[in-house]
């Protein structure tokens, strides 16, 4: 299981920012080991972010995203106390769900 | 097809994720081994073709898309801080590409309606290159770009 995420969700204003920190490799498919083979790709391509059951962000992923990926973004509403959950999904099918409360 | 619901189940979270996709209109229930991920887009080899996948070949230049807390240039082109950030109405995605990274399409965020089109991530890049903001607004496309000089690349091996 990958490590969690961390997640930061914090109302200013009318507004919620969430700041996502994701640990993965985000290999891009293009680098060589010692022995000169490829090192295959290894990514997130979807990540999901929903406030209250409610998509606030969908997002597609290349490979050019950096190694242990960084998110922010604003969205309108959100109170202190609800519940903010962040999944993603890589390349090979494995994904990680992580939550928590708007702070 | 049973078979890969089964595995979706199994693995707990998975029934969640599940559940927002269809809610997202990015999968039609029971199809569960399709995630919406634009191959073709991603996969493109130069800026002209991915812009051409993604829909967005003819798209207007727009002072309405800034790049925020960007840098002009980037010491580490594994780490490159990348805000976009459009006052363009009804914004519904916003892009990025590097032009010349090996696959230009970095990432394409969808906006739902009361999210604000402003996001924040981090790219790498293979070498100093123009970077664009794609941004699709009420079906229409517009973009802006900005030369990001980088002194050491991100991508080599």
């Amino acid at each position: 299981m990958p490590d969690p995420m961390k997640i930061r969700a914090t109302v200013v204003g009318d507004s919620t920012e969430v700041r996502v920190l994701m640990s993965h490799e985000m290999e891009t498919g293009q680098r060589k080991d010692a022995q000169g083979n490829v090192i295959p790709a290894w990514f997130i391509q979807n990540v999901v972010v929903a406030h209250k059951g409610r998509p606030v962000l969908n997002a597609q992923w290349g490979t050019a995203i950096a190694k242990n990926p960084f998110l922010s973004f604003k969205f309108k509403g959100g109170a202190k106390g609800d519940k903010i959950e962040i999944t993603w999904v890589d390349n090979r099918g494995e994904k990680r769900t992580d939550e928590t409360a708007i702070g | 097809m049973q078979n890969m619901r089964r595995k979706v189940l199994k693995a707990g979270g998975g029934v969640a994720l599940y559940a927002l996709l269809v809610a997202a209109g990015w999968l039609k229930a029971g199809d569960a081994a399709a995630q919406s991920w634009n191959k073709s887009a991603f996969e493109a080899k130069t800026l002209d073709e991915a812009l051409k996948v993604f829909g967005g070949g003819s798209s207007a230049q727009s002072k309405d898309i800034v790049f925020v807390s960007t840098p002009d240039i980037a010491e580490n082109g594994a780490v490159v801080p990348i805000g976009i950030t459009s006052s363009i109405p009804k914004t519904e995605a916003i892009a990025i590409l590097i032009e010349k990274n090996p696959n230009p399409l970095a990432a394409i965020f969808e906006i739902p309606p009361g999210t604000e089109p402003a996001i924040g991530t981090r790219v790498k890049m293979a070498q100093t290159s123009n970077v664009y903001a794609l941004v699709k607004a009420d079906g229409k496309y517009y973009v802006a770009s900005k030369e990001i000089k980088v002194t050491l690349g991100g991508c080599g091996g």
